[in-house]
């Protein structure tokens, strides 16, 4: 008898057994990879939540680099302050006040992104285990974020006027009792990231109050809350309510995404130590593109800018509706008035995620709703995301995904398939 | 060198990094290296520059079903890899398996089927006949795919049908096999114009469950040993299969043949891949540097072969 031979064996991983525990959640995923066609131009993208910079007036831009260049480039090409540009800061104070609301530039600072602030802040609060009530569904990068935190995720009930105050109460009361900690409420109040719904007024003001109670802070999430289309949301949280509320606010959807500029308005105490958690980060924000952003605001009509994306954002969603009721009139959709998305409730049986693979076929890109919750719901949604294409794309894309939704029940009918 | 990588098909990510990874080795090599997606200037870019060799990493339909391989023949522009009517046959994972029965090689038992059959005959008493002669488990898979995309093993009855409409979300055709319960086996073959010769087996061990699309791409989520850990006849018998498999599908070049070597020592041939994945998990590059090698050089190699015609 021949000798057995023994094999090296390799995984390709000579760190594994060193990783932190919350390094378990980071792997690649099929889902992921399918996405990698949505960078051919072939494909209809209905899934990355990405403004139309087509839209934006780049002499704007190249004037405000050419005035930085030539008034302050010793400043804006070295380090900066931890806190952020001070002209920047007293610029977005004007920003805010559009929303109602109003806050020093002390306790303003700047981060990478708003996605920066919710990770300094999930950093700040968030011990293994702890909550965070979200909406249902919640933006997928704050969900990622509890996540890799190894928080606990708790979905409330949100329906056509935003997240339910009673809902609140009702899941923190219970999550207390059952011995939980729960510290944060992370919503995004205004044309919410995916499903376009606002809270309502009368909403608002309960919300603040049942939080208040129960020493919960709440995290108001805002990027979208100047693109409305017809009527502006009402009034801010952080308007409303000063020490309970940290406001996060961003340049990506009013600018651009690509100069990864954000910022946080937080009580005094939550600030400071913000910005030492910043500064131990990236030891202070771009300095460059935070100066960028102010030449522009500060020579720029920012506000007619701003206008014309609201016209913009306003005609693509229309033909969004007007393609669903085309292609697909037995999906129901939310109503937005105003952001980038509708959320769509797919006929039952149906999975978005399974989907996927018939969607590269057809030449569609979306985002299957499972990617908005922490807790395995959203087979039966889709996130479209209106704002990229072209209108005349998004009514292409609308029509392939009607392609994808009828083979996909043609295939459950044949075989089935209860899901 | 041109290398294709990128596409539109559901591996695309997996082609993209693969074209990477074999640029680098090239550049090592001191090729020049140029990577571009195949799109609709593709063919006039290929008759402009007319470069030494074509080297591609798409994966799906146009990379791997003979489409492009045709073309690149037409235009007599030489290629790394297999020609049109190998990349046809291995692309086909039931006619692959039938050629190799053929050939004498042990294959488990399918049936592969078109959805529009299931409508046809009835899909529940056509799964029940199928999962009675074939018996659980049973592996469902696309016949037409890779990176297991699309596959599931099925243990009972009630999860089989789902398993269907999963693999017919990534192709028409989907084909039931019988599952063989051994050791999971990557037998990479080359042929540098001498005859196809098998590289050291690859034994694939996932840390937990099936060799799934994670498993494959993500570090640290499988265990390989190279060579497998079997013994000197059964990886000398492996390695006959997939040289038999090589040659009987008419591959060129290189190829990756899959395995599974039962309880009893018998290799059952699964299918053959003439585009491998040469990722940084990748089964090939793997087999290529067992025994020493540079990837530049094994890489160069092939090129050199390719440019020999």
């Amino acid at each position: 008898m021949s000798e057995t031979r023994l094999g090296q064996a390799t995984n390709f991983d000579s760190w594994k057994h060193a990783y932190a525990k919350r390094a378990e959640n980071l792997a690649v995923s099929e889902v992921r990879a399918l996405f990698s066609v949505v960078s051919r131009p072939e494909v209809v993208s209905l899934a990355g939540g990405m403004p139309d910079v087509s839209a934006m007036d780049n002499d704007l831009i190249r004037t405000a680099f050419d005035s930085l260049m030539s008034s302050r480039p010793q400043y804006a090409l070295q380090y900066g302050g931890g806190q952020g540009d001070l002209r920047l800061r007293e610029q977005i104070q004007e920003i805010m006040e559009l929303e109602g609301v109003h806050g020093s530039v002390e306790d303003l600072m700047i981060t990478t992104g708003s996605q920066h602030a919710l990770e300094l802040l999930s950093d700040l609060f968030l011990d293994q285990g702890d909550v965070v009530l979200v909406e249902s569904p919640s933006y997928v990068g704050a969900v990622g974020i509890f996540r890799h935190k190894e928080a606990h995720i708790e979905h409330v009930f949100t329906d056509a006027d935003g997240i339910s105050p009673v809902a609140v109460a009702e899941a923190a009361d219970r999550l207390i009792a059952d011995g939980k900690r729960v510290k944060l409420l992370y919503l995004v109040p205004n044309f919410a990231n995916p499903s376009g719904v606002t809270l309502s007024e009368s909403r608002r003001d309960e919300l603040i109050k049942v939080c208040a109670e129960r020493g919960i802070l709440i995290i108001e999430d805002n990027p979208y809350g100047q693109l409305y289309f017809d009527k502006q949301p009402p009034r801010a949280l952080r308007a409303r309510e000063a020490e309970g509320v940290v406001y996060l606010g961003s340049f990506s959807k009013i600018l651009s995404p690509g100069l990864r500029v954000g910022y946080v308005l937080a009580p005094p105490a939550i600030r400071e130590k913000l910005v030492l958690a910043n500064e131990s980060a990236v030891l202070s924000p771009a300095t460059f593109a935070q100066m960028l952003i102010s030449e522009y605001l500060s020579i720029c009509d920012w506000k007619a800018q701003i206008a014309s994306y609201r016209n913009l954002y306003r005609e693509k969603r229309d033909a969004a509706f007007s393609a669903l009721e085309q292609y697909l009139p037995k999906v129901a959709t939310t109503r937005p008035e105003g952001g980038f998305f509708l959320w769509l409730t797919l006929p039952q049986g149906l999975n978005s995620k399974e989907m996927l693979p018939l969607a590269v076929t057809e030449l569609v890109a979306y985002t299957p709703g499972t990617a908005f919750f922490g807790d395995g719901r959203g087979k039966e949604n889709i996130r479209v995301c209106f704002s990229h294409p072209t209108s005349e794309r998004v009514k292409i894309g609308i029509q392939r995904l009607s392609n994808v939704i009828n083979r996909q029940i043609d295939l459950i009918d044949t075989f089935g398939v209860q899901q | 060198m041109l290398i294709l990588a990128g596409g539109i098909s559901h591996e695309r990510d997996v082609s993209l990094k693969s074209g990477r990874r074999v640029a680098d080795a090239l550049l090592d090599a001191g090729c020049r290296v140029e990577i571009r997606e195949p799109d609709g200037e593709l063919i006039g870019h290929l008759l402009a520059t007319r470069p030494d060799v074509v080297w591609s990493t798409l994966h799906g339909a146009v990379g791997e079903d003979g489409s492009l391989q045709d073309l690149l023949e037409l235009a007599q522009i030489p290629f790394v890899g297999s020609k049109a009517h190998g990349a046809r046959l291995a692309w086909n994972k039931p006619v692959a398996k039938i050629l190799l029965a053929e050939h004498g090689a042990m294959t488990p038992r399918s049936i592969t089927l078109p959805s529009s059959s299931f409508k046809e005959l009835n899909a529940e008493s056509v799964l029940a006949m199928a999962a009675t002669e074939l018996g659980y488990p049973l592996i469902v898979k696309p016949a037409k795919s890779g990176s297991a995309q699309g596959v599931t093993k099925v243990e009972n009855a009630k999860d089989l049908a789902k398993a269907m409409v999963d693999a017919y979300a990534y192709c028409d055709q989907v084909m039931i096999e019988d599952f063989v319960d051994g050791t999971e086996l990557a037998i990479s073959v080359v042929d540098l114009g001498t005859g196809p010769i098998a590289l050291p087996a690859v034994e694939i061990v996932p840390e937990r469950g099936s060799f799934g699309y994670n498993e494959r791409y993500t570090p640290g989520e499988t265990n390989y040993f190279v060579p497998a850990r079997l013994r000197e006849s059964e990886l000398a018998e492996a390695a006959e299969v997939a040289v038999k498999a090589h040659k009987a599908l008419g591959l060129r070049h290189l190829s990756r043949i899959d395995l599974i070597v039962d309880k009893n020592g018998t290799p059952w041939f699964l299918e053959a891949n003439v585009t491998p994945g040469m990722t940084e998990t990748s089964l090939l590059p793997q087999a290529m540097t067992a025994d020493g090698n540079s990837l530049a050089d094994s890489y160069l190699q092939l090129v050199q072969a390719a440019s020999r015609g």
